[in-house]
């Protein structure tokens, strides 16, 4: 019995550690982010192979998310015969929800588990301690370029991912099926409103840039240094990320669009 | 790669990112409310044009043929103008053509239906000149050219939206009054 209230003790104590230390992280890469100014081209290098390089994978995404919201849409809509308000479905579904939080996911199954499996990697063969060594902190140099790379890049992934979302439903709703082209607009722009809607969704993908950039980077900075421990790391970013922007995302719903 | 090519790409992955969030605001929003097709603008004038949208299709005979460019209230008339625009391979309709805002659907939106009327022809003069008897000559074999609608029409015959509050209401006070009579009658 007290051996398991003390492993329950352990993971407890486990885990608030880990928190806290990744809150020091947190607060180190912050304070690490004025210094970048003399550094552009680290954080341009690293939104490349955050942003860039997931590019790809958004556009496809989103392109498939759109058609598949046009379809299920105007197979529900039309037994209403309100199948006019397609583009409201599409455009209301990607630029609050699925844009943000869907490539949130991708974000953090493509970019952040690369994130975490380079930094980890360093660690592993002590490029952070030569850094460390050579008087050079890896945290400005390694960690907040990262850090600030992809909570630039994950609005504008999310952005492109609701446009070509849109596009998508357009395809399928006036191309395929035959919604009106000017019914879809219209009723669209009169239901999306550019405050209540598009700003708060780009506000979301902001907080999960953030979110999801820095359980990557405290994952990587944090893994046992053994090819193990990397690829722990690496599992733990994707679960915990995924989680973190599933669980947020009834946050932020509940307190941008809901009424608590 | 070299670092060039690394910037261009941020570059355009940046803007693009821009142009997304640009086309979301313009197109996806409510942002803007712009139209420039080709064509001829026609307005009317209605009751009642709750319901109506700028960019709700104008049809006839159930074929989109036009939007509706603008909404706008004539505070002397105190009636509606609503402007649309038609496009500009249907140059034929005629000049005495109807526009009634319908419903597609029982939840649907509105739209404008217009319906073709005769409208007022260069025949007729001639016509009348022939029942009266002073033939004109040479003008037999002239082509009666009827008048079409060109921009700037106003379409005269109208029919507002229907509200549903305002029918039943209708409906339910006529029935009332109609029971208070029937009782008046059996007194």
């Amino acid at each position: 019995m007290s051996n398991w209230l003390q492993s329950l003790g352990m993971a407890c104590l486990g885990a608030f550690e880990r928190l806290g230390r990744a809150s020091i992280l947190f607060v180190q890469i912050l304070s690490g982010l004025p210094s970048l100014f003399g550094r552009v081209s680290l954080v341009v290098y690293q939104i490349y192979s955050v942003g860039v390089l997931s590019l790809v994978i958004i556009i496809v995404s989103g392109l498939f998310v759109g058609m598949v919201l046009g379809l299920q849409g105007y197979n529900t809509l039309v037994d209403f015969g309100a199948e006019e308000s397609l583009g409201v479905v599409v455009a209301l579904g990607l630029v609050r929800e699925l844009g943000p939080v869907v490539t949130a996911l991708l974000f953090a199954g493509r970019a952040g588990s690369a994130l975490t499996a380079e930094i980890g990697l360093m660690k592993a063969t002590e490029q952070l301690s030569a850094m460390e060594m050579m008087a050079i902190d890896p945290i400005r140099r390694v960690l907040a370029p990262r850090f600030l790379a992809g909570v630039i890049a994950m609005p504008l992934l999310a952005a492109i991912f609701s446009a070509v979302g849109v596009i998508g439903g357009y395809f399928v709703g006036v191309g395929m099926v035959g919604v009106d082209d000017g019914a879809f607009w219209s009723q669209m722009q009169d239901a999306v409103d550019m405050y209540d809607d598009i700003y708060n969704g780009v506000i979301k993908s902001m907080v999960f840039g953030v979110v999801v950039t820095w359980i990557a980077i405290f994952e990587g900075n944090d893994a046992i240094p053994t090819s193990e421990g990397v690829s722990r790391a690496t599992t733990r970013t994707v679960v915990y990320s995924s989680l973190a922007v599933l669980g947020l995302d009834f946050v932020l719903t509940a307190l941008m669009f809901g009424e608590i | 790669m070299n670092s060039r090519m690394v910037e261009i790409w941020v570059g355009i992955f940046v803007a693009a990112g821009a142009a997304a969030l640009f086309m979301l605001a313009m197109k996806v929003s409510n942002l803007s409310s712009y139209s420039n097709d080709e064509g001829y603008t026609v307005t009317a004038r209605f009751e009642d044009a709750s319901g109506l949208k700028v960019r709700s299709p104008v049809s006839m005979a159930g074929v989109r043929i036009g939007r509706v460019t603008g909404i706008s209230f004539d505070k002397h008339s105190l009636e509606a103008v609503v402007t649309m625009r038609i496009e500009k391979n249907y140059d034929t309709l005629p000049s005495g053509t109807s526009a009634s805002i319908y419903t597609a659907g029982l939840l649907g939106e509105k739209y404008i239906g217009l319906e073709p009327g005769s409208g007022a022809s260069d025949c007729d003069d001639a016509l009348l000149a022939e029942l009266e008897g002073k033939k004109s000559a040479g003008n037999e074999n002239k082509e009666c050219k009827e008048e079409v609608l060109k921009d700037g029409t106003e379409l005269k015959l109208t029919q507002g939206s229907m509200v549903l509050e305002k029918l039943i209401g209708q409906f339910v006070s006529r029935f009332l009054s109609e029971g208070d009579a029937d009782k008046e009658k059996k007194k």
